[in-house]
């Protein structure tokens, strides 16, 4: 029989092993052809709320994830680049210290998570993310008939008048280490795929622990291709771009 | 004997005093029956209030006692607006605040621009009375009441804002520090929970700064009120906690006002930082300024001092106290106002320049959007500065009561817009070129902003008739205090002490 002490012992212990996790995105932005079909793949998977025309031309549309699209050069040389947009997970995360009730916090595993139930919507946390990537739920979110069917157990369907953001799909996270724990091992590559890396068809996403020397994500945080964005702002976030290529058959 | 035999007694008396033993009346105020100071009353315009004090208690006192129709109408009126406001507010809390103009990037729209707004024009009232009773400024004695009245009302509407704003306002008590069941504990980190430890501080000190201030006035009301068999006696018996007006109770009075208006002057300042930091501590281009601390406290006594001119004129005419709020009064005012005014044009050129002489990009992008709502700054300018100075500067001007009305709803109107410049434009220019959009103000905003205009304007008219709005303890005393010096065969009023 195992004493308190040891029991409590071998909990921390455990507890400190699943903070060795440190999850990082990885975006190649040479890879990226700005299909968005990563937008569709995180609309379906994270049960984020379709607000209809008139409100996307309002700017009140919900995608976690968004593509963004700047033109380089005058024309006839234009170039397009794409930029998908997400939660940038920031370590020195802006939104979090600004948060009157707590909705927005730091977990140990280097994700910046969102309590949809302690959220009462001030707005604060929208506001200071440079990012412009909080949304904010104006109305409450409908389902009609066939939609509803395809919602997903393990995603809470948010109520009117919390934020909401970009989670790096928390439950297949959660899914991904119970199963590795179940194998009695550590997750490694490719166990967890968030929606939008699994949905890209160029595989420009890339997902996994930086903290694990040999993850595809830190020898590519490491490429020297590797960028943050709005670096200047000091949030060190936890995606990170890879740039430097050419993409010129975008042109 | 009981209270209310006492209570009886002093009414006949017509003093707040009482009058037995130990305890003193009022002392008789010779100075105003000599007819050898009558060199002196002509100092001022009309000095037919000074005749005796039972005459300047019943003439203060007739805006709380006596209500015309109109009052009835006038009220009526605010309530019907007020009631669309609420219509509004309650129909965007059941459907949701897409109601409202904002979205993305701009998340916070005219609400919190209000928001500024009613918080600053508290900052008038309380702090300009605690400045004027430390600094003894004599002029102050008519003006005090209506002014921290301002205060305690603007921040009562100042309140609801952020009520309205949230998005789901039935869990805002999450922001109240409740030990409890939730195990939640607010984020003393973030600036809002600042803001509403602050507020509500600054909302129970002005609250019991206008209280205390009462004190003596609730006794002469309540003494009336009970010779005249008013209903309103019910209430100010219980307020007026048994005033009575000996030596013992003038002396913890002014002890305790005194007391008050240092822990006030401490609190006012600190109150709209806070505000100013909501925005100055978020990493935002164009919020995140040193500036904005000093720059919104002098902005919140600007447009306070002048909503307080405002009001005097508006009391003066409405309540027929010109003998009371005298122009006199107002050109003082106009003075302070000019100062002020003065101060925060600096204050709006510093802020210009050091971002267009730095030029930082995003920065820049910020003051060159702000640029598109050419018409806003000119009315800022205007109305903030160039014009309010220069008319300030004429003694005429400051004591033309029409002119001064008009010139101090100007400056609100441009201290209103320059709130909503701070807001609006830095949220629809962020870092991320992505989200540029622009905002407009819905129905549902304009509705409730409406309303909460109307709402002040209602707690005020409620306020005048169940309490006297003219400080009179204190005119009294400034009457005791000044005295006459002889120069020759001159007779000159001065203040003999304080």
């Amino acid at each position: 029989m195992r004493t308190l002490k040891e029991s409590i012992k071998v909990k921390s212990f455990n507890y400190k092993k699943h903070n060795d996790y440190s999850w990082s995105m990885i975006i190649d932005l040479d890879r990226c052809n700005g299909c968005g079909a990563c937008v569709i793949g995180c609309q379906a998977e994270n049960n984020v709320a379709t607000v209809g025309e008139e409100e996307v031309g309002k700017k009140r549309n919900m995608h976690w994830l968004r593509i963004e699209r700047y033109i380089e050069g005058e024309y006839p040389h234009v170039k397009v680049r794409f930029l998908p947009m997400m939660c940038q997970h920031c370590a020195q995360a802006p939104c979090e210290s600004v948060c009157p009730v707590y909705a927005t916090y730091h977990n140990p595993e280097g994700l910046n998570v969102q309590v949809y139930n302690r959220c009462i919507g001030t707005r604060f946390c929208g506001n200071n993310c440079p990012y412009s990537v909080r949304y904010f739920n104006w109305f409450d979110s409908s389902f009609p008939e066939p939609v509803n069917n395809q919602l997903n157990p393990d995603v809470s369907v948010r109520e009117r008048g919390v934020m909401e953001k970009c989670s790096l799909c928390m439950q297949r996270i959660r899914r991904g280490k119970d199963t590795a724990k179940d194998e009695g091992r550590e997750v490694q590559d490719g166990d967890i795929q968030p929606a939008c890396a699994q949905t890209c068809p160029t595989g420009a996403i890339t997902f996994g622990n930086i903290n694990d020397h040999e993850s595809k994500v830190y020898k590519m945080a490491h490429s020297g291709r590797a960028i943050s964005l709005f670096e200047e702002k000091g949030t060190h976030p936890a995606v990170k771009y890879l740039k430097g290529g050419t993409n010129d058959v975008i042109g | 004997m009981s209270l209310d035999d006492n209570v009886k007694r002093s009414a006949d008396a017509g003093v707040a005093g009482g009058h037995h033993g130990d305890v003193m009346a009022l002392p008789e105020i010779e100075s105003f029956r000599d007819p050898e100071t009558k060199a002196a009353k002509a100092h001022y315009d009309d000095a037919d209030i000074y005749r005796d004090e039972k005459g300047f208690n019943e003439h203060t006192l007739r805006p709380m006692f006596f209500t015309t129709k109109s009052y009835f109408i006038f009220t009526l009126a605010l309530g019907l607006v007020m009631a669309q406001g609420l219509g509004f507010f309650v129909y965007q809390t059941f459907v949701g605040l897409g109601m409202a103009g904002i979205h993305e990037p701009v998340y916070w729209g005219a609400y919190i621009a209000t928001f500024v707004f009613w918080v600053g024009m508290s900052h008038s009232g309380t702090i300009v009375s605690s400045i004027l009773r430390l600094t003894q400024a004599n002029w102050r004695r008519p003006i005090l009441r209506a002014a921290e009245a301002m205060t305690a009302f603007s921040l009562m509407v100042a309140g609801l804002f952020p009520l309205i704003h949230v998005g789901r306002l039935w869990r805002a008590y999450y922001m109240v520090p409740l030990p409890s069941q939730r195990m939640l504990w607010p984020n003393f980190k973030s600036p809002l929970m600042w803001d509403f430890c602050a507020i509500n501080i600054y909302l129970t000190g002005s609250m019991t700064f206008l209280y205390i201030g009462l004190l003596p006035d609730l006794a002469v009301a309540r003494d009336k009120a009970i010779a005249m068999g008013n209903w309103r006696r019910h209430y100010l018996k219980v307020l007026a906690l048994g005033w009575r007006g000996s030596h013992r109770e003038w002396s913890v009075y002014n002890k305790c006002s005194l007391f008050l208006a240092v822990i006030i002057l401490l609190i006012a300042p600190s109150v709209h930082t806070i505000v100013s930091w909501d925005f100055a501590m978020t990493m935002t281009p164009g919020w995140h300024t040193t500036i904005f601390g000093p720059y919104f406290v002098v902005g919140a006594i600007y447009s306070g001092i002048a909503a307080v001119i405002t009001l005097m004129i508006t009391l003066r005419i409405l309540f027929n106290l010109d003998d009371v709020i005298r122009k006199f009064h107002i050109d003082a005012l106009g003075k302070l106002l000019l100062v002020i005014a003065i101060i925060w044009t600096y204050f709006y050129f510093c802020e210009f320049i050091t971002n267009w002489y730095s030029h930082k990009p995003e920065e820049w992008e910020v003051m060159a959007w702000q640029g598109h709502r050419f018409p806003y700054h000119l009315m800022v300018m205007l109305g903030g500065s160039c014009l309010t100075i220069f008319c300030l500067s004429w003694r005429r001007f400051r004591s033309c009561m029409p002119c001064m009305f008009a010139l101090t709803l100007l400056v609100n109107c441009g201290m209103y817009i320059e709130r909503y410049l701070i807001v609006v434009p830095i949220l629809s220019r962020r870092d991320n070129p992505f989200m540029w959009t622009d905002y407009t103000p819905t129905i549902t905003e304009v509705g409730i902003i409406v309303a909460s205009f109307a709402y002040f304007i209602f707690l005020y008219a409620i306020f005048i008739k169940l309490f006297p709005i003219v400080t009179m303890a204190d005119v009294k005393e400034g009457v005791i205090v000044s005295g006459d010096v002889r120069l020759g065969r001159h007779a000159v009023r001065v203040q003999v002490k304080e």
